[in-house]
């Protein structure tokens, strides 16, 4: 058994036995949904609809009705694409990164992370099938043989990379999270009193039984997930930086891409997790399974990446003056200084600044102001994209090609739409889904709740 | 002479486990263990071998990165040559850096889906399977043990499990 010193913070407040996990996590499940709940539903739905509004429009009248233009050729689209992707990574970080590192507060958090991830990278998913255009012929991405006599997909190409580590990370994202789900989704089964429930769970959970054989396969196969995740999650958002930076525009042919991409991901993800755990931990009532240290430990987790992003940038600028290639700085005088300085300023704000209050104790442990700042870090990290996107296109090598770019209300629409998508399936998924993982959460309670600690500390003077 | 089924309910992990220790000892089999949560250790003592899933996994994934090689060679090298940027794709090894990628995805592919496809069938879970545990009870807060005996050895194994603290026992 996972042995665990008494002085290190309970994961699991009050005295919870297994039965009452259960029963809190079941809760929002069996119970009636609040008002707010269907107010929140509503809204996110009719943001949704919009967007569906704006899609279609796109898809009918062309890209033509974007704010993109001759020279502002990518935009709000890889912008939002980058920036959802970048979300996602947050959640297979907690549940396979964590994993490997052993780290048991990973419990209270995975499932809705994972659930995050794999709603924001189906939001991502729509940029990239909607910017090229034409995304009824989206299929020539697959190396399928076409009737253009025997010519295949690029495989040199970034582009061709994402489109298989984009789908490799949707797919495995989802195996892992399901395979996590049949053991919860068994116990809700096995309670059910309403005959419909009772089939509805019943036909999700598999037939899952609990057998001591398909505990050690389950053990064996979340271990070999997270192992094969980690490496995939790295290279997801290496791919997506290489977008950039195998092209030869100034400001987006550098190194650093990939890892500064990957720490930013990180970074934005997590942010994520909290504007999210912060809502459902107070509306389900789980503050005894998501505390006061799990947020702080994502806050630490926030600090660290905000700090690499913040080296990063810094390491951007002097070398763009270092490599004595003018194209290169002005690329970079120009985010600063250029047209688009105020994302820039916002950028630096929201990425380095402010995740350093967070040293201090008091603060990161503060919920309200935790809020605050994952909204400001989700601002920030939407305007590191949009930097690197539109003020280094609106000024290139051209001078006659200059121009500036502004978003359209379909930009707007789609990306109001995206938001309303995700925050949709997130209702749906709080509401019908195991918000927690309760099977893995019953395996800590004899070495990390607050209970068990305080026996162990009176057992040991 | 006829077999019963005996069905133990536990309330608790720590019990259930020395109770097995003991069958061990005794040279009683164990058939099954059903438990809301994974209990770490119990595979040894009641005979569950080490699972061979993750070495499946590995030979998925070589098979996903051979399957990858093979497609980008073909499409790239041997079926339609194209020189793209002036970097010609004339042999596979002249190339190989801008593989490296798509081989890594590849082998991640097959190595998740493959090892997720053989758990799924191996443990027969599947849409529509009926629940495989006896007592509903065990996805929740009880572990129950699961022993298979002929009629004479069952006071023996009632008054063992009732010493170690089974809370119900059935027979089936």
């Amino acid at each position: 058994m996972h042995a665990e010193s008494e002085i290190r913070e309970p994961l699991i407040l009050g005295n919870k036995t297994y039965h009452q996990i259960s029963e809190d996590i079941v809760r929002p499940i069996e119970g009636k949904a609040t008002k707010q709940w269907y107010m929140l539903l509503t809204l996110a739905t009719i943001c949704f609809l919009w967007g569906i509004g704006c899609l279609a429009y796109t898809i009918g009248r062309g890209i033509g009705v974007w704010g993109s233009n001759n020279g502002v050729d990518w935009a709000w689209d890889i912008t939002n694409f980058v920036w959802w992707i970048g979300i996602g990574h947050a959640g297979t970080l907690i549940s396979a990164v964590l994993l490997l590192f052993r780290q048991k507060w990973r419990m209270a958090i995975n499932r809705s992370a994972e659930a995050m991830t794999i709603f924001a990278v189906m939001c991502a998913a729509i940029f990239v099938t909607l910017h090229t255009g034409r995304p009824w012929l989206d299929y020539w991405l697959f190396p399928l043989p076409n009737q253009f006599g025997s010519l295949w997909v690029n495989f040199n190409s970034p582009l061709l990379w994402d489109v298989f580590a984009v789908s490799t990370y949707f797919s495995v994202s989802l195996v892992f999270w399901y395979t996590g789900l049949v053991p919860d989704f068994a116990m809700i089964r096995d309670r059910a009193v309403k005959p419909f429930a009772k089939k509805f769970y019943s036909l999700l959970s598999f037939g899952w039984g609990g057998s001591a054989r398909h505990w050690s396969r389950f053990e064996e196969v979340s271990l070999v997930l997270a192992g094969l995740s980690t490496p995939l999650v790295f290279s997801v958002h290496s791919i997506v930086s290489m977008d950039f930076a195998t092209s030869v525009v100034p400001g987006w042919h550098t190194t650093i891409f990939p890892p500064y991409f990957v720490a930013g991901a990180v970074f934005s993800g997590f942010a994520m997790v909290q504007t999210l755990l912060l809502i459902m931990r107070k509306v389900y009532h789980l503050e005894n399974y998501i505390t006061k240290k799990h947020i702080e430990y994502m806050n630490i987790v926030i600090i660290v990446t905000g700090s690499i992003v913040g080296v990063a940038y810094l390491t951007e600028l002097f070398i763009s003056w270092y490599s004595g290639v003018e194209y290169e700085q002005y690329a970079f005088l120009n985010r600063a200084t250029g047209p688009y300085w105020w994302a820039y300023a916002a950028m630096m704000t929201c990425n380095v600044v402010s995740p350093q209050i967070f040293w201090i104790k008091k603060l990161r442990t503060n919920l309200a102001f935790t809020f605050f700042m994952s909204i400001i870090v989700n601002i920030g990290m939407w305007f590191e994209r949009f930097v690197i996107i539109v003020p280094t296109l609106c000024r290139t090598f051209v001078p006659s090609t200059w121009n500036m770019y502004h978003p359209t209300f379909v930009d707007i629409g789609i990306f109001t739409g995206t938001i309303g998508m995700f925050f949709t399936f997130f209702l749906l998924f709080t509401r019908y889904f195991p918000v927690i993982a309760q099977a893995e959460l019953k395996s800590i309670v004899k070495s990390s709740s607050q209970e068990h600690k305080e026996k162990a500390k009176q057992h040991a003077h | 002479m006829s077999n019963v089924t005996i069905h133990a309910i536990f309330d608790d992990e720590e019990p259930l486990m020395a109770t097995a220790r003991t069958f061990k000892s005794n040279g009683i089999r164990i058939k099954d263990v059903f438990s809301p949560f994974p209990i770490h250790g119990i595979d040894p003592v009641i005979g569950v071998p080490r699972t061979w899933i993750a070495i499946c996994a590995f030979i998925y994934g070589l098979t996903g990165l051979s399957l990858g090689t093979l497609m980008m060679w073909y499409m790239m090298v041997h079926d339609w040559p194209t020189d793209i940027g002036g970097k010609p794709s004339f042999a596979y090894y002249m190339n190989v850096p801008a593989f490296i990628p798509i081989s890594f995805e590849c082998t991640v592919l097959c190595a998740a889906h493959g090892m997720a496809i053989t758990y799924y069938l191996r443990c027969w879970l599947v849409p529509g399977a009926k629940a495989k545990n006896p007592d509903p009870r065990t996805t929740d807060d009880k572990f129950m043990m699961v022993i298979e005996t002929k009629e004479d050895k069952k006071n023996n194994i009632e008054s063992l499990l009732k010493n170690g603290g089974a809370s119900e026992i059935h027979y089936k």
